[in-house]
């Protein structure tokens, strides 16, 4: 087998495992998550029921494992529900709306490094498998700009649906995505402008080579008070990133587009079964990838922290296996925090939504891109 | 791409001829990227696909153009259309018929210090050098525009 061949297979492999399996698996569990933790916090149970049912073949009880199958009979529900298409919609638009918002969600994880790298032998020689999708030199840009496209489907959902409150939904929705869009490419800018490089790929390597951007400090380099004094603008850029994400993915407190009391349900009102289940699992594949942005260019990515990877042997695949389950674990530790604060915050009020995101939000990008742009011209 | 394209002209739904123009766009942004351009492919979708036609949908969505969909075929815009677009492809022809068959239609662009850099490099550095004034002119437009935007909204609140 040629060299081609074998890096179509190992990219397909690496599109099924991480597109098809990590993040839609992920994205099953992060709603059963959701219920669990929800529970917790409100001092409830949670959906602890759902497992092997034996009693279904004579035996005296099932097994509930904590109620881990719940997401499969969700899923089977979402299936065998009656797809109601309601006569008004506008058929094309109303078809097109829900794939335009699962898509650029699962598109953007082509980028994320999701572990260093695995060197295998292969007909006597060594192949090196980088684990990313894709290397692209325009890594965060490639995000925004595909998320970004994520808007299409809202608007189009509100519009085609072609009745009054889903189309309120939409607009509330869009301006909301338009405007934090914003905060959200302005608040990176510092974190590239430090790290001098627009590759994930880079920054992971970087990061594991000299202790996290959050966490600058590492064994090998010891205590480095310029990187200390970076901390400032990055820290300030974390918070702003982290509010940005939360309003774009259309979180708590920013979840305004879904609000029974003004709009009925949202701009997916009239979309029922499977339809609407494509809107939430768009919706909860960009909180996970927003996930993995942060965690890669703020916490490491794959690496371990202090700089411990600088004692680990490269390339091998127990080396590459652990930094995969390192950047996951960081992802869903991530991920526990989104839920955390959907069930502790309250939410904002649309006028105060708008007031933050370009009063405070926008302000505060630029001038930390100045404070970035200050500090390093004064270190140098 | 190009089927899109006559697809913003042919639709009489704007909704539908907005977002061929879409569509276009994104073919467009994948040109660049084939010819080794990710940073100004990815500008291209970032900015005109994922900000500006967004804007574009929002207002024909709100402006609710139903008359528009109705109107007929005017004869001589269609003509004045046809016109047009005929001088651009005879334009067009011309130029790409002055080109050698089988060589690069443009030179390579070179960085003034003349190191080899990738593409999102090279064009951050042939900006804030060489053209410079061009940027700083556009920043300058771009900043009169958003004044004059801000005055005349204001004068309308105060009326």
């Amino acid at each position: 087998m040629d060299w081609l061949s074998f890096t179509l297979i190992t990219t397909l492999i690496k599109i099924v495992g991480l597109c098809f399996v990590a993040i839609l698996g992920l994205v099953s569990y992060t709603v059963y998550a959701e219920r669990r933790v929800s529970a917790i916090i409100q001092d409830r149970v949670g959906p602890n029921r759902v497992g092997l049912p034996l009693t279904l073949l004579g035996f005296k009880k099932d097994v509930s494992f904590l109620g881990l199958f719940q997401p499969l009979a969700d899923g089977i529900k979402f299936i065998l529900k009656e797809d109601f298409t309601p006569a008004h919609v506008k058929k094309f638009y109303f078809w097109l709306a829900p794939a335009l918002c699962l898509v650029p969600a699962l598109l953007t994880c082509a980028v994320l490094p999701f572990g260093s790298s695995i060197t295998i032998p292969w007909n006597g020689s060594e192949r090196t498998i980088p684990l990313v999708i894709a290397n692209l030199n325009v890594g965060p840009l490639f995000v925004f700009a595909i998320a970004s496209l994520g808007v299409y489907g809202i608007v189009l959902a509100g519009w085609s649906s072609n009745s009054k409150y889903p189309f309120f939904g939409s607009v509330r929705s869009t301006s909301q995505m338009i405007s934090y869009e914003i905060s959200l490419g302005l608040s990176l800018v510092p974190v590239l402008l430090v790290m001098g490089e627009l590759n994930l790929v880079t920054i992971s390597q970087q990061q594991s080579e000299h202790g996290w951007n959050l966490l600058p400090y590492s064994l090998r380099d010891g205590f480095d008070l310029d990187r200390w004094l970076l901390l400032i603008p990055l820290g300030l850029a974390f918070v702003t990133f982290v509010i940005a994400m939360f309003a774009e993915t259309n979180r708590l407190p920013f979840d305004l587009p879904e609000c029974e009391t003004e709009l009925v349900g949202g701009y997916h009102t009239e979309y029922s079964s499977m339809k609407f289940a494509l809107f939430f699992m768009g919706e909860y594949a960009a909180m996970i990838v927003g996930s993995g942005i942060t965690v890669t260019l703020f916490l490491g990515g794959w690496s371990l922290p202090l700089g411990l990877d600088n004692y680990l042997p490269k390339g091998t695949v127990w080396v590459g296996l652990l930094h995969t389950a390192v950047f996951f674990s960081k992802l869903i530790a991530f991920l526990i925090f989104f839920i955390w604060v959907r069930w502790t915050l309250p939410r904002f009020r649309y006028d105060q939504l708008m007031r933050l995101g370009w009063i405070w939000m926008f302000e505060i990008c630029l001038a930390n891109v100045l404070l970035t742009a200050g500090i390093l011209w004064y270190i140098s | 791409m190009l089927l899109f394209g006559v697809g913003v002209v042919v639709n009489r739904n704007p909704v539908a001829s907005a977002l061929c123009l879409v569509v276009s766009f994104v073919g467009l942004a994948s040109l660049f990227i084939s010819l080794d351009a990710h940073f100004l492919g990815i500008i291209q979708i970032l900015v005109y696909t994922g900000a500006v036609m967004v804007l574009f949908l929002f207002i024909i969505m709100l402006l609710d153009l139903k008359e528009e969909a109705r109107r007929a075929l005017n004869a001589w815009a269609v003509a004045g259309g046809a016109v047009v677009a005929l001088c651009l492809v005879g334009t067009l022809l011309h130029v790409l018929g002055t080109f050698p068959k089988g060589e690069a239609t443009l030179p390579p662009l070179v960085v003034p210090d003349g190191q080899a850099y990738e593409d999102t490099k090279a064009l951050g550095t042939l900006l804030f050098t060489e053209y410079v004034f061009h940027v700083q002119v556009i920043g300058l437009l771009l900043l009169g525009a958003t004044v004059g935007v801000v005055a005349l909204s204001k004068k309308e609140a105060s009326k």
